[in-house]
């Protein structure tokens, strides 16, 4: 309790977490400009303020005030309240996020729960939006969405499931507390590395940016969105981003517990997550700026058929470990394993591809004959 | 009640509008998809937004004027085409160019070929969907040919340089140290593409096997430059009909195998690193002093009645000039091949069938320069 009176405490907590939420979308962009700025041998923002730290607010007031455009044929309802279906549930999730031992908003016993079903909702506000511009891009990317949002959804659920199982809790502050000798990511390797690339579809960044996927669907269902509106899809993805890159390191990486312990004090247990977070995030910004985009139906047959077995054989793991009580090492092993394999058959699929092409460059010296 | 039809659900096909104003179009083009949920079932290519008359322009200056015009048709190889318009033109007047004047002639057009396939290989990275990185990478590299360039020639796109029978002023004196400190920097460059994009496992499942086109069908389509050499076919001008001084110097022509994206992709690369070769190679041999533009040449050059055909191997393929003269100080005809216009023509047949995402990459490996399609 924060103060007295409940309803005052609400608030204060409520008003935290989107002061904070709105702070940290604004420095992830920042900081996300500067990071692929710094890839690509350029220096990113610089005018704005020192070294460019204030353009994400130089941005964020020019998105304010530019004219909220609705075009003549959208569904007029869909259309507006697109952005809040997909903006409420990224703030919904924010809410049960635990950041330390005791900071959080407000912290249920099945956080974990609460917030990969809760975040499943925002699909339903790419979709409108996709529907509701009466923009074939946008129907295009908005479809897009669907498909692979929902189909990510499953092996990311699952891999959490793997690590709920090892702690036997889906309470947040349960599972870190579990953590304080061993972080989940060693137990789980398989289940992380599954976590990250499900995350990614689901933040639709590279190689997944299939549904906004700029050179085919130009922004896709967000094309005709501007001024405040967009902004607030931009700041969900943001929050998404910040909430997922939360959420590995609760599950996988040990939260604040790791590696000081619970008793380390609420500056330390800061840094801590702050450091895993960022971690995390820096990942994501790291994918953005390398990788080329796979293309809808790779990107479907990867999440179903490599993804998704992948996710039932860790839990099948997990529960044979946890039915006959075999030592934590099995899993360790077994995972492991797994996720070599797994990285095996993703190279392996390629480089067969790569196979009947032998001799790629053959000199012909041609002169004064030419062919065909 | 269950509902019941007695046939399946009918689905109507879209047709979206890519472009005149897309990212992926790379300058004015306009291509109407038909497609069936993400499958392309029709490709339609409106070109012409860009045409402004650059033959019929020529037609109205004298042949020195009409240099600039060449310039402005591919605006990324513009030595390349300002060549095969001298070399038209020398051919008619009989012109003999001197040799450090052919060689700077050489030297620079292969530095804009390798100018222009770093821009190709940035634009199709941003194309395949890389968030601008191979875009930055070779930008570097590029950017530092075109400050040669303006070095050279005192302007950054519209050099105007070579003239019929030579080049329009001397080289500065630092020509050939600053070349090969740029070849330094073009392998990095290359090698830094190379290791980004070549191997990188989303790349390969994206471009591989897609429009493919078999050698038979390219030659049917006119197709020339790599995209031709990605089918196989070892077709490279420079090789079979050598002009100006190219049979001087040694170089693979690289050709693929599938002629799938993938390949052009990959014979692009390779030639980067022959074109790097024939640089220093023609470096070597440069004289390192004597004239460089044919003695008596007019100012207003009057060619004799006549026709010419000259065709160059430029970046994106066979750039022809067909010239007629009448005698007078300008050409009677002007007509230009222009390699993109061929290349362009076989959209349809390599795109149909594929999925949208693919039919963004097809249109990017052909490397179309618009202005050079409508002229």
């Amino acid at each position: 309790m924060i103060a007295d009176n409940p309803w005052l405490d609400a608030l204060i907590r409520l008003l935290a977490a989107v002061a904070l939420m709105t702070f940290s979308s604004l420095t992830l962009i920042y900081l996300e400009r500067k990071f692929i700025g710094r890839i690509q041998m350029r220096l990113g923002p610089m005018r704005v303020g020192p070294y460019g730290t204030l353009q994400s607010i130089a941005d964020a007031i020019k998105l304010v005030s530019k004219e909220d455009l609705r075009p003549h044929t959208a569904d007029r309802w869909v259309f507006e309240l697109a952005p809040y279906v997909v903006f409420i549930p990224s703030f919904l999730t924010f809410v049960s996020l635990p950041f330390t031992a005791d900071w959080f908003v407000r912290n249920f016993e099945l956080g974990l729960f609460y917030i990969l079903a809760v975040s499943g909702v925002s699909v339903v506000g790419v979709v409108m939006a996709g529907w509701g511009s009466d923009n074939r891009y946008a129907l295009l990317g908005g479809v897009r969405a669907a498909a692979q949002l929902i189909s990510y959804e499953v092996p990311l659920i699952l891999a959490m499931l793997g690590a709920v199982m090892i702690a036997e809790s889906m309470d947040l502050i349960d599972i870190v507390n579990g953590q304080g000798r061993v972080p989940y990511i060693v137990w789980q390797p398989l289940g992380f590395l599954i976590f990250f690339i499900a995350a990614l579809a689901e933040l639709y960044r590279n190689p997944f940016d299939i549904p906004v996927a700029e050179t085919e669907v130009v922004g896709g269902p967000f094309i005709e969105y501007s001024g405040i509106r967009w902004g607030m899809f931009f700041l969900a993805e943001y929050t998404t981003l910040l909430i997922l890159s939360v959420l590995a390191s609760l599950v996988f990486l040990g939260g604040w517990n790791w590696p000081l312990g619970n008793e380390a004090g609420i500056g330390l247990q800061l840094v801590w997550i702050v450091l895993k977070t960022s971690f995390m995030i820096m990942l994501f910004f790291w994918a953005r700026a390398t990788f080329p985009r796979l293309r809808i139906d790779q990107l479907m047959s990867f999440s179903w058929q490599v993804l998704l077995p992948l996710s039932f054989l860790q839990i099948v793991i997990n529960g044979l470990v946890k039915v006959y009580n075999w030592p934590d090492i099995v899993l360790l092993l077994s995972s492991g394993g797994a996720t070599a394999l797994a990285l095996y058959f993703i190279y392996a699929s390629v480089q067969r591809m790569q196979e009947p092409y032998p001799q790629r460059f053959t000199t012909v010296m041609t002169r004064k004959e030419p062919v065909g | 009640m269950p509902f019941e039809t007695d046939h399946e659900l009918e689905t109507i096909d879209l047709n979206i509008n890519v472009g005149p104003q897309h990212p992926a179009t790379h300058g004015v083009f306009r291509m109407i998809l038909q497609i069936d949920g993400e499958v392309v079932r029709d490709v339609d290519p409106v070109i012409g937004y860009m045409h402004r008359g650059d033959e019929k322009l020529s037609e109205n200056c004298d042949y020195r004027q009409a240099i600039g015009y060449q310039d402005r048709t591919d605006y990324l190889a513009q030595f390349n085409n300002e060549l095969v318009y001298c070399l038209a033109v020398e051919k008619l007047g009989g012109y003999q160019v001197p040799e450090r004047a052919e060689y700077i002639r050489v030297i620079l057009s292969e530095m804009n070929r390798i100018a222009s396939h770093f821009m190709f290989m940035g634009a199709f990275g941003t194309d395949i969907g890389v968030f601008a990185t191979p875009f930055m990478y070779t930008f570097r590299e590029r950017e530092r040919i075109q400050d040669f360039f303006e070095e050279v020639t005192g302007e950054r796109m519209m050099y105007n340089y070579f003239r019929p029978g030579g080049i329009g002023w001397d080289v500065p004196t630092n020509f050939e140290e600053r070349i090969r400190g740029l070849l330094v920097h073009v392998r990095e460059g290359i090698a830094d593409i190379d290791n980004l994009l070549t191997d990188n496992e989303v790349f390969v499942a994206r471009t591989r096997g897609i429009g493919a086109i078999s050698p038979q069908d390219a030659i049917d389509w006119g197709l020339s430059g790599p995209m031709l050499r990605a089918t196989g076919v070892p077709f490279d001008l420079r090789k079979a009909e050598p002009y100006s001084i190219y049979d001087r110097f040694e170089f693979d022509v690289p050709v693929g195998e599938n002629g799938d994206v993938y390949d052009r992709y990959t014979v692009r690369l390779e030639e980067l690193r022959q074109s790097a070769r024939v640089v220093e190679q023609a470096l070597d041999q440069m004289p390192k002093d004597g004239p460089i533009i044919a003695s008596g040449i007019p100012r207003i050059i009057r060619l004799p009645a006549g026709e010419v055909y000259q065709r160059c191997e430029n970046p994106r393929g066979e750039y022809g000039i067909y010239l007629i003269s009448k005698g007078s100080e300008k050409p009677y005809r002007l007509k230009i091949r222009s390699p993109c216009f061929s290349n362009l023509s076989a959209l349809r047949a390599m795109a149909v069938g594929h999925y949208v995402a693919d039919a963004v990459i097809i249109l990017g490996s052909i490397d179309i320069v618009l202005c050079e399609v409508d002229r």
